[in-house]
């Protein structure tokens, strides 16, 4: 089910041995490298997730990506172009929202648009991205006014708006309950589908993982590497409780070491700490 | 709020005022009519205003609210006049010429009204003008001492040490290298306010969140944009409280500068006037400051609450 039929407007991402280790001259834990030969092709237009334990680099790996560090072995390449620094073809929403207090719904989401300046020309879209995540009510209200779930939709419009190329997601339904975290999955998803923008989801959540991507990128931490990389061949929507979506559930739970562990819940291994 | 309540708030101040007049008509007995003869017209036409107010509150809303909210404190306002008399041309407890009347201090005001008007204004330029160019000053070094690692190698050491040494601390440089009095008082107030106002905006150009200058960078910013419409912003609140500071500072380093220096304003008029010994002209003088500074501080927080008008809601306001 990758979204080959629909408008494509994702582009191929390929990683080549990339490694990144942080400096560090006090503490000798940080010495292992934060990240080791991580090789990694994305398709176009694909949705992969990232699922690990704390610590295991998943972030770092995004920031490599958006181009907001450098790595310090292999290549990074974004359609045939090598990524040498952050840029709009690359959005990145955090598990914090991050929306500029300072700016109202409206303005932060042309921000984007102003950063690049062509507000001027494409100030059409910006109500139309207003009205894509439901929130032309509170268009002229400031980012406190916002619940978690909103915030969310607007830091997501936000990047939209720039039309990126690949769309990085750190666990941005981590700070979610449930009930929100799972019309956030399906609005998600509702915005790949229709844009095709090539997709990386962190996250802690292994179902968000079953229920929302092609393919799972399971990492392993110190160093941290991906150490599986699982297909997801359920058609769309995808339902929580279908047997296939359990088995895939216990491979991962096993794969991460959690098996048994907590036959029903969630083990939230990114939560450990 | 209940009916009898209500009616008391509104009687405070005609109550007040008529007490603070009985106190100057019982204690100016005495004296000639054209010493107390204004201050008699003024607490006359307070309490003809406070009882005209009381009538029409209930026709008008906005007056009725703003009565409600004021009375109490113009009230004891008046209270504290009416003590102030009777401490001084009443029982003559204080030392004269040190403590005058209110009456003695309202007349002082009324016959110097032209030259303290002028001294406000004279100060005002002074100060409009060394505000300013401390503010302008201080908001680009701050920017560049808390954006460019290069400008804080150079500049924070000098912030360090030449900054906390007060203004008026320059005083006998500033007469030397300077070619008016009034040129170094525009220095010096300028120096006063650049400081805190530098101080400040590094502090929050340096806080700023740096997740909002990751977010802004994968969205498309450059340079400008981080600085402008990232770091800037971000740094608005402490931005402002450097300004409050400077401002604190600008109104002292004025007076010192007036009083030593200028042969203008308010500093100047007070030490004249104390000169003379003629203390009413000093309370009048401070009464001018007092209104005078207190508006400049109101306008600020005017301007404060407009600009940083997103903060209200996250923090107590």
């Amino acid at each position: 089910m990758v979204a080959v039929e629909s408008p494509s407007e994702g582009s191929c991402l390929t990683l080549r041995g990339v490694g990144k280790r942080f400096p560090s001259f006090e503490n000798a834990a940080l010495q292992a490298p934060a990240l080791e030969s991580i090789t990694l092709t994305v398709a176009a237009g694909e949705l992969v997730s990232i699922v690990g334990p704390s610590g295991c680099g998943k972030s770092t790996l995004l920031r490599l990506i958006a181009g907001l560090d450098a790595a310090t072995a292999g290549e990074l390449h974004i359609g045939g172009d090598a990524i040498t620094a952050p840029n709009a073809e690359r959005g990145l929403v955090f598990q914090d929202p991050s929306l500029f207090p300072w700016l109202t719904v409206r303005r932060n989401i042309q921000s984007g648009l102003v950063a690049r300046g062509v507000l001027h020309a494409k100030r059409h879209e910006v109500d139309e991205f207003i009205r894509l995540v439901g929130l032309e009510a509170f268009a002229d209200s400031y980012p406190h006014h916002l619940s978690g779930g909103m915030a969310q939709r607007v830091a997501l419009a936000r990047v939209l708006i720039n039309h990126p190329k690949v769309l990085l997601l750190d666990e941005p339904l981590g700070a979610l309950d449930a009930f929100t975290r799972m019309r956030m999955q399906d609005e998600v998803l509702r915005l790949w589908l229709a844009r095709g923008t090539t997709t990386l989801l962190v996250t802690h959540d292994i179902d968000e993982a079953i229920y929302m991507s092609d393919r799972i990128l399971i990492m392993t931490p110190r160093p941290g590497r991906i150490e599986r990389s699982i297909p997801v061949a359920l058609a769309r929507p995808r339902d929580r409780s279908s047997a296939e979506f359990l088995g895939l559930r216990g491979n991962i739970l096993e794969l991460l070491h959690f098996a048994g562990r907590e036959p029903g819940g969630d083990p939230q291994p990114g939560k450990r700490n | 709020m209940s009916a009898a309540s209500k009616l008391k708030i509104l009687a405070a101040l005609p109550v007040a005022a008529s007490l603070a007049l009985a106190v100057h008509l019982r204690v100016s007995g005495g004296e000639s009519a054209a010493e107390t003869h204004s201050y008699s017209l003024f607490l006359g036409g307070i309490l003809g205003a406070s009882l005209a107010a009381a009538a029409a509150h209930r026709a008008w809303r906005a007056l009725g609210s703003w009565m409600r909210e004021m009375c109490p404190i113009l009230a004891a306002a008046l209270l504290l006049l009416a003590i102030w008399e009777a401490v001084t041309s009443g029982f003559r407890w204080l030392p004269m010429p040190y403590f005058p009347s209110p009456a003695g201090v309202l007349q002082s005001l009324l016959d110097d009204r032209v030259l303290l008007l002028d001294s406000a204004w004279h100060s005002l330029a002074l100060l409009l003008g060394g505000y300013a160019l401390g503010v302008v000053t201080g908001l680009v070094t701050g920017v560049c001492i808390g954006w460019f690692a290069l400008a804080r190698y150079w500049g924070m050491p000098i912030l360090k040490v030449v900054g906390p040494i007060p203004a008026t601390a320059w005083i006998p440089l500033a007469m030397v290298v300077s070619p008016s009095a009034v040129f170094s008082a525009v220095g010096l107030i300028a120096l006063a306010v650049w400081f805190p106002v530098t101080m400040l905006t590094v502090s929050g150009i340096s806080n700023t969140r740096a997740s909002f200058l990751d977010v802004a960078r994968t969205l498309g910013a450059g340079r400008a944009y981080l600085i402008f419409r990232v770091a800037i912003p971000a740094a608005m609140p402490s931005v402002f409280i450097g300004l409050f500071m400077g401002l604190s500072a600008s109104f002292l380093t004025l007076v010192v500068a007036e009083t030593v220096g200028v042969k203008s304003g308010l500093g100047w008029y007070l030490s004249w006037a104390q000169g003379w010994a003629e203390y009413g002209k000093v309370y009048a003088a401070l009464i001018i400051m007092a209104a005078f500074f207190s508006t400049i501080m109101t306008l600020l927080f005017k301007l404060r609450d407009r600009v940083l008008v997103w903060q209200k809601g996250t923090i107590k306001w």
